[in-house]
């Protein structure tokens, strides 16, 4: 990371409701983690170290969705003490698979995995960072790849757009050299209208994409949803696809509830 | 500081470990009063919203609840479905389910041994700053714990969260060809994992060795990953599919996961000591020598040593890995054809933290009407508490940052997998 400065720019790294696997991308650069500690300073990333240094920070990676009143205040903190604030992976950008309960009632929920409901404390919904902050930027996918996370550090710390592509997985499914899997198969595949960013790897692996990164930019979903209705897909079978990783995201949200009240 | 004054100590949010924790204690006339791990990650609700959901989703679902041991839930998952529904896998599509297992053990093991843990023995705050001072060290770990994560890109897909495994088999299958050059890097990380043995056997462990009810799947061929019995060191001999007559699982105000308890006797501690003590016979002669070298005896007691005994079993699942590509003969098809019905499925799985059990009640069209998974961790939750409890009173003395990292360390003997519980750690010392 060819940042130039006597001073190096502090990142931290934060977490909400999620899985660590983000962050975990980070510990994950096995063959830049050291180089990339050594031009930026890791100042706050519990995950990997005891030592906290005091913000502001230049950089705040946000991985996981807001699901409590604490974390609804905790974030505006967060944003406060934050030059650039960079949200990574689904739960942060969408809300995530745990915004499956923003379909049904929590205490529902809370009722099927605790004994004790009192206490527990947790918000209707499971909602993205943005709903709550302003964010610079949003990284995608379930998990983010390691590689669009340095380039966005980068990127950020020498003042200039990063480069991401928004088109759909269909654009790197053709550039790998896959066999359409909708196509050729048959198989119900979320490609056309999902964010590119993970190479294509499920139809390289002859299953459909199930949405890891969500909705790329102007998604035709209505067009999708009737390509799988004519493949035979049953109605709760069309709100199950896209129930799943990016649920809430707002035009998988909607097509489900379409269907579901259809 | 007075003897005599209550003094608490707070560690709010305990770093070095996956999820959100933290630990108060409090202490009078230098005796514990209360010590409390506390988990506060927010709850996630995997098992409701696994209602309704079809048995072929839950690989791809239940992934999701950690980051780093993904595997461990897509194993589970798929053995309970293949359990429910009768489906019995070929031993070479089995073999590959227990390569990809080889991987993740690898990545998991590396990451906690060197990043995680590491450090606090040799007095770092993090693997960053140490390799400042043993760059050669890190390098090493770092390296090692890539060919994990290549293991199990090349079968799963990605590193984290994988895409490849099935209930059934695998969606696309590996050609022999594939394993080429990751061989050879496993020949280095054989190596690469003697070092790693000859390292950690090299710190400083203190005198610590702990009464434990150890309970871990046990395998009559071979040391276990995803079959086999649930066995301890104290009778317990069962079928999977008996867990939940044995175990319960509680729901305690301080936390947000829920302990899990054996009906019988409380308490008990699964994870890489109890894998290790109950099936070191099933080690090569190889692992064997290799863990007698470093000073262990047959069965482990002292949970600081869990830093060696994963540094053991990290060479096992080198030489086992190796083991499985030389002999690898492609599966006649990549998966099962599973047909659905009305049925309930057990699958119960050696997380690299230890036992992950998983139930699956389904409708006749597959669609999963019940779900109850127990991680590891919320099942060590009492042992690391007792262990906290055991700990204090021999570092009494020393001053409050020194009895905060002290039992930072204990707790991360554990490799707590806090997101996996809630589906933790901050350390309050309170003194009087």
């Amino acid at each position: 990371m060819p940042f130039n400065s006597s001073r190096k720019p502090k990142l931290a790294v934060w977490k909400f409701a999620s899985c660590d696997g983000c962050q975990l991308s980070l510990l994950d650069c096995e063959d830049t983690l050291l180089a990339i500690a050594d031009s930026i300073q890791i100042a706050s990333f519990p995950e990997a170290t005891r030592a906290v240094i005091r913000g502001p920070y230049e950089i705040s990676l946000v991985e996981g969705s807001i699901t409590s009143a604490h974390d609804a205040e905790r974030i505006h903190k967060i944003r406060r003490l934050s030059k650039t604030l960079i949200t990574i992976g689904a739960c942060a950008t969408s809300g995530g698979i745990q915004a499956l309960k923003n379909f049904k009632d929590v205490n529902d929920f809370i009722n099927i995995v605790y004994a004790n409901p009192d206490y527990i404390s947790s918000l209707n919904n499971s909602t993205p960072i943005s709903d709550h902050v302003k964010v610079d930027f949003e990284l995608r996918g379930c998990p983010i790849n390691k590689n669009a996370l340095v380039e966005v550090c980068n990127a950020y710390l020498n003042r200039r757009k990063p480069n991401i592509p928004t088109y759909s997985v269909c654009m790197e499914c053709k550039r790998r050299g896959n066999i359409c899997v909708m196509v050729s198969k048959g198989i119900p595949c979320l490609g056309p209208v999902t964010h590119a960013g993970c190479d294509a790897i499920c139809p390289a692996y002859n299953r459909g994409c199930y949405s890891c990164f969500g909705p790329s930019e102007d998604p035709n979903v209505k067009s999708l949803s009737n390509q799988f209705e004519e493949m035979g897909m049953s109605k709760d079978e069309l709100i199950r696809i896209y129930r799943g990783i990016n649920a809430n995201a707002e035009e998988f949200k909607n097509e489900s509830i379409f269907h579901e009240q259809k | 500081m007075s003897k005599s004054k209550t003094k608490i100590i707070n560690v709010d949010y305990l770093a070095r470990v996956e999820g959100e924790g933290s630990l108060y204690l409090k202490i009078k006339d230098d005796k514990v009063q209360d010590i409390k791990f506390k988990i506060f990650e927010p709850p996630r609700f995997f098992e409701a919203f696994l209602r309704d959901r079809h048995f072929s989703e839950a690989p791809d679902i239940t992934a999701r609840i950690c980051g780093i041991c993904p595997i461990a839930y897509q194993m589970g998952a798929v053995h309970a479905m293949e359990n429910a529904l009768g489906v019995s896998l070929d031993n070479n599509l089995r073999e590959l389910r227990r390569l990809i297992y080889c991987g993740e053990w690898i990545e998991s093991h590396v990451l906690h041994v060197y990043m995680l843990h590491a450090p606090d023995f040799l007095g770092y705050q993090d693997a960053i700053q140490l390799a400042k001072d043993h760059p050669d060290v890190v390098n090493e770990g770092l390296r090692l714990k890539k060919i994990g994560n290549e293991l199990v890109t090349l079968l799963g897909g990605r590193e984290i969260h994988p895409i490849n495994v099935k209930v059934g088999g695998f969606y696309k299958l590996p050609t022999k060809n594939d394993f080429r050059s990751l061989l050879e890097n496993l020949k280095w990380a054989q190596t690469a994992a003697h070092s790693m043995i000859k390292l950690t056997s090299s710190l400083e462990f203190p005198d610590f060795e702990q009464d434990y009810e150890f309970v871990a799947l046990r395998h009559p061929d071979e040391y276990p990953f995803n079959e086999g019995r649930l066995v301890s060191n104290k009778g317990l001999d069962i079928d999977v599919a008996d867990f939940e007559k044995h175990f319960e699982e509680e729901h305690v105000e301080h936390s947000t996961s829920l302990h899990c308890k054996l009906k019988e006797r409380g308490k008990y501690k699964v994870g890489p000591l109890a894998r290790y003590s109950l099936n070191f016979d099933k080690f090569s002669p190889e692992v064997q020598k290799a863990a007698k070298d470093a000073g262990l005896k047959e069965e482990c007691y002292n949970p600081f040593k869990s830093i060696l005994v994963r540094s053991v079993e990290t060479l096992h699942a080198v030489n086992e890995a190796i083991r499985i590509i030389e002999n690898y003969e492609e599966p006649k098809t990549p998966y099962v054809e599973i047909n659905p019905k009305a049925s309930v499925g057990y699958g119960c799985t050696e997380a690299p933290r230890g036992i992950c059990y998983h139930r699956y009640n389904l409708d006749s069209k597959g669609l999963i009407t019940d779900a109850n998974i127990v991680p590891p961790t919320s099942q060590n939750q009492k042992s690391i508490e007792s262990d906290l409890r055991a700990l204090i009173p021999t570092i009494i003395d020393l001053p409050d940052e020194e009895i905060t990292w002290k039992c930072e360390q204990a707790i991360r003997n554990y490799d707590p997998c806090i997101s996996c519980s809630c589906h933790f750690l901050k350390v309050t010392i309170d003194r009087e």
